[in-house]
């Protein structure tokens, strides 16, 4: 019943076609349409020649189609004998655009639709055309990822044409890719030399490969492969170490840009500043308003937010400076106690204004992705430039604070108040100008903090405690201590992560500050002189 | 014997204990007098919900009473004192949960519900004995105590004073809390321990217990005030204010300076381990919230704000501040914030001794003019 029905369709589809085509196409896609016509057979046999025709023909369409033949969703209408393909088959009625001309055709009834069926020798034979398309793109990066892809999926039908694209390849990385996925199946097959080409490749594939070939009964190809898998580990282990060192200095970094505005306020001047995770987060927030403000361009809104985040954070800086620090001068429990409750009214300010729920900020193109090192290997841009970023504010901050008037005068009120004064410093406005930079510096860290973690009102309490433990532990009053304090904590956490699990990693962190207090009270690097004795 | 009892009857011979007793009492009295005679509906009834409320201030109030003992009377300020109230919560907590037995959701005779529902076959070690009150009012004592001890020991050889010993007591309570939090310890992880039914056989939902609770919580802050005065009035006492005043001096003099800083934090931890103990009855939940920074540094603002140094401030500020968060929480919870903000700035900026100290300036002015008192111990 159902092949007479379909073959009467066929034959009404035919003549409705030769009768309608020439009037209704603009420009008859004849090699097109009769690619897809081939498909259109009861034969999968025929069917599979027709697939080989289509990936042969270099039709700029033909890879769309193999697509949707592969997803079921390439159709013909039951009247019109268009081809169409199916963009959602969810409901009643599908929205679909014509194979041919891809002009969009609304939505048609699944019931006047016929699907092209395939079976799994057809379906195999797709998945491998569609790779080797892939293979043949203008695109090197394409190229690479369909060679990627390949590899442990290569069938003993595809060796033949692998072997022809290898030999014709440009790019070194395409030819290396495509000769490791023709060894993999050549060691499936058991031929020992096909381990040589596989050895010290980090992929995945790869190494199961080789791993099932070292269980083999062949003696020779297990010694092989069993060989190569240890050289592998140890690459391996290398690369897993790179990691947790990039992982690590990446989270130090993150400390060392928290902490080394307090390295100022606390370090320098002697002022506990509790509110100075706020400052961080206003810094974030500020981010977050310049992508409002720009939507669309988050690149130019982060640019424009390092200037915006330092004046923003700096601002409330002095108003925190002006408002509540100056009145308890020499009383730092006391100053601690009313930053923190700054700190309260900052958060609640932020979760009144503007949401208790946090916010996203998007990172912009450039930042996001990784630097592929190699495959066992890759480094998330984002953190790569926070960690540059870091080390940049860092550098600005030493050179300001050894270079310019205002560190030269901020030194001086440190070491000597009085004495500063009647050498005509005007102190006051040093101290106002000290905890601005400070505060400014902790809006920077919000910048940066706004495009790893989320921005919520809680941001800033989330670092207050660590900031404060890099201070101390590198030594209070020195920035050298801060860097080096931070970047190391952020490693020791990360190294200890894999066994400890985050939280006690965390936990064993603080333990070892509490301890390492008791032996040196005065940080790793502690200051000499006069200076110490503040 | 007879040294010690002098030692410790120094305290009712003062004024301001007297006064300060006196009043305490009376209104442990009154209140249970207005929650038994009083009949229910009456304007002058006080609700037993009202009692309960009343009873978390007072234990409050013991917390504030032992961190005042140390940051008033030895000049450390502790921003992990939450660490030693929550530490005495967790011990009450483990004995009521043990009092659960078959009662709980899963009907287990031994193990809590939070063990059965992550799949433990036994009692962690340390779960042991907790079905003893004695053990574990014990524990109540000898938790928070061991830790300052330890914790003392190492901060106070070492020299760790000012600022450095505030943020590594506020590292300490952090990093408890994260530990309590992760489900591993066998603490009941960020839900707590919770579900408690009865206390030495009594229920803890009948308004006979929650009576009893509160007038407890008023005893033990009687004796923790008293036990307090007496150390501070003692010969060791004074030594101590000479550490808070002048640390070397004192050490120069020939004082065992950090000998007196670990007995006093000691003694300081455990009243605040009591405290927490009687709080887990009266809320019925003990969770890491408490250990929380924040929490910690609140407990600092009651000080602050009652006046430190003074002990009866201390409980005047952690009633205060209590009762603002109640009401504020009720009428406007945005506004809390905003106004626990403001007066820790307050507080420290314009009001640097507290309500004692405004209460002390205004009887001086009244006694003897306009004579300005040397001020004492005022910075740090």
């Amino acid at each position: 019943m159902r092949t007479i029905r379909s073959l009467v369709q066929g034959l009404l589809c035919l003549i409705v076609v030769s009768l309608a085509a020439p009037a209704a196409l603009a420009a008859p896609d004849d090699d097109g349409r009769a690619l897809l016509e081939a498909l259109d057979v009861d034969s999968y046999a025929a069917k599979g020649e027709a697939v080989t025709a289509i990936a042969d023909s270099g039709h700029p369409q033909s890879r769309a189609w193999l697509e949707a033949l592969l997803d079921g969703k390439l159709q013909r209408q039951d009247d019109g004998g268009r081809f169409v393909v199916v963009l959602a088959n969810r409901g009643r009625h599908w929205p679909v655009r014509d194979a041919l001309t891809d002009e969009d055709l609304g939505e048609m009834s699944r019931r006047d639709l016929d699907r092209i069926g395939i079976n799994n020798a057809l379906r195999g034979q797709l998945q491998n055309t569609l790779a080797l398309l892939d293979l043949h793109a203008p695109a090197v990066s394409a190229r690479r990822e369909a060679a990627r892809d390949l590899l442990g999926e290569v069938s003993p039908s595809m060796v033949e044409p692998l072997n022809g694209l290898v030999e014709n390849e440009a790019d070194d990385e395409v030819r290396r890719l495509l000769t490791q996925a023709i060894a993999i199946q050549r060691l499936e097959q058991g031929d020992v030399g096909a381990v040589e080409a596989l050895s010290g490749s980090l992929n995945t594939s790869v190494r199961s490969a080789l791993s099932a070939a070292a269980r083999s009964d062949d003696a020779a190809l297990a010694k092989a492969a069993t060989e190569a898998l240890a050289g592998i580990e140890q690459k391996q282990k290398l690369n897993d170490g790179i990691q947790t060192l990039y992982f690590g200095l990446s989270l130090g970094s993150v400390l060392v840009l928290a902490a080394i505005g307090l390295a100022i306020t606390f370090g320098v001047m002697g002022v506990i500043n509790m509110a100075h995770g706020e400052l961080i987060m206003l810094g974030a927030y500020t981010t977050w308003g310049m992508q409002q403000l720009l939507p669309g361009q988050p690149g130019l809104a982060l640019v424009l937010s390092i200037p915006a985040g330092f004046l923003v954070a700096a601002l409330a800086g002095i108003v925190i400076e002006r408002s509540v620090i100056q009145f308890l001068k020499g009383r730092p429990l006391e100053t601690l106690l009313a930053t923190f409750g700054v700190s309260l009214i900052l958060q609640q300010l932020v979760r009144t204004l503007i949401s208790p729920l946090n916010r996203t900020v998007v990172s912009p193109e450039w930042m996001s992705g990784s630097l592929m090192i190699n495959e066992g290997l890759s480094l998330t841009l984002n953190r790569l430039f926070v960690l540059g970023f870091a080390l940049l504010v860092f550098a600005g901050l030493m050179l300001v604070m050894r270079r310019t008037r205002l560190g030269l005068e901020v030194r001086a009120v440190t070491q000597n108040r009085a004495m500063a004064r009647s050498m005509g410093i005007r102190a006051t406005r040093v101290d106002i100008l000290t905890f601005a930079l400070g505060s400014g510096v902790a809006g920077l860290a919000g910048v940066a903090l706004s495009q790893l973690t989320n921005v919520g009102p809680n941001l800033g309490q989330n670092y207050i405690i660590d900031s404060f433990m890099v201070v101390v532990f590198g030594g209070v009053g020195n920035l050298w201590g801060t860097l080096v304090a931070g970047l190391s904590l952020g490693v020791i956490n990360q190294v200890l992560e894999p066994w400890a699990g985050a939280v006690l990693a965390k936990i064993l962190v603080l333990v070892f500050i509490i301890l390492f207090i008791q032996k040196r009270p005065r940080g790793l690097f502690p200051q000499k002189g006069r200076a110490a004795e503040g | 014997m007879l040294a010690s009892r002098s030692w410790l009857s120094r305290p009712f011979r003062e004024r301001s204990t007297q006064i300060f007793l006196g009043v305490l009492l009376a209104a442990l009295a009154v209140v249970t007098l207005l929650n038994l005679i009083v009949p229910a509906g009456h304007p002058l009834h006080v609700s037993t919900y009202t009692v309960t409320l009343l009873g978390k201030y007072l234990s409050f109030a013991l917390l504030a009473v032992a961190l005042d003992l140390v940051w008033g009377y030895l000049g450390i300020l502790s921003l992990g004192h939450g660490a030693f109230f929550a530490l005495g919560g967790y011990a009450m907590g483990m004995y009521l949960m043990r009092q659960i037995g078959d009662r709980g959701v899963y009907g287990d005779p031994v193990l809590p519900d939070f063990m059965v529902f992550l799949d433990w076959d036994s009692l962690p070690w340390y779960w042991h004995g907790f079905d003893m009150a004695w053990f574990a009012f014990l524990m109540v004592l000898l938790a928070p105590g061991l830790l300052a001890l330890v914790f003392g020991f190492l901060a106070f050889r070492s020299r760790v004073t000012g600022v450095y010993l505030s943020i590594i007591t506020q590292a300490l309570t952090f990093a408890l809390m994260l530990a309590f939090f992760r489900n591993e310890m066998g603490f009941g992880g960020n839900n707590g321990l919770t579900d408690f039914k009865e206390l030495l056989g009594f229920d803890l939902r009948s308004d006979a217990t929650r009576l009893g609770l509160f007038l407890a919580s008023g005893v033990a802050l009687a004796l923790g005030y008293v036990l307090c005065r007496a150390i501070v009035a003692s010969k060791l006492g004074r030594v101590s204010v000479a550490c808070r005043d002048a640390e070397a001096r004192t050490r120069f003099i020939g004082y065992r300076v950090e000998r007196v800083q670990l007995f006093v934090f000691v003694v300081s931890a455990m009243l605040a381990g009591v405290a927490g103990a009687l709080y887990v009855p009266q809320v019925g939940i003990i969770n890491p919230g408490e250990f929380s920074p924040i929490f910690s540094i609140e407990v600092v603002l009651w000080v602050a704000l009652g006046g430190r140094g003074t002990l009866y401030g201390a409980v005047i500020g952690a009633l205060v501040v209590n009762y603002a968060k109640t009401v504020f929480t009720g009428v406007m919870p945005e506004a809390w914030l905003f106004a626990l903000g403001g007066l820790f700035v307050v507080v420290t900026v314009l009001l640097p001794k507290g309500v004692a100290g405004l209460l002390a300036s205004l009887r001086r002015r009244r006694d003897d003019g306009a004579v300005e008192t040397p001020a004492q111990g005022a910075s740090s």
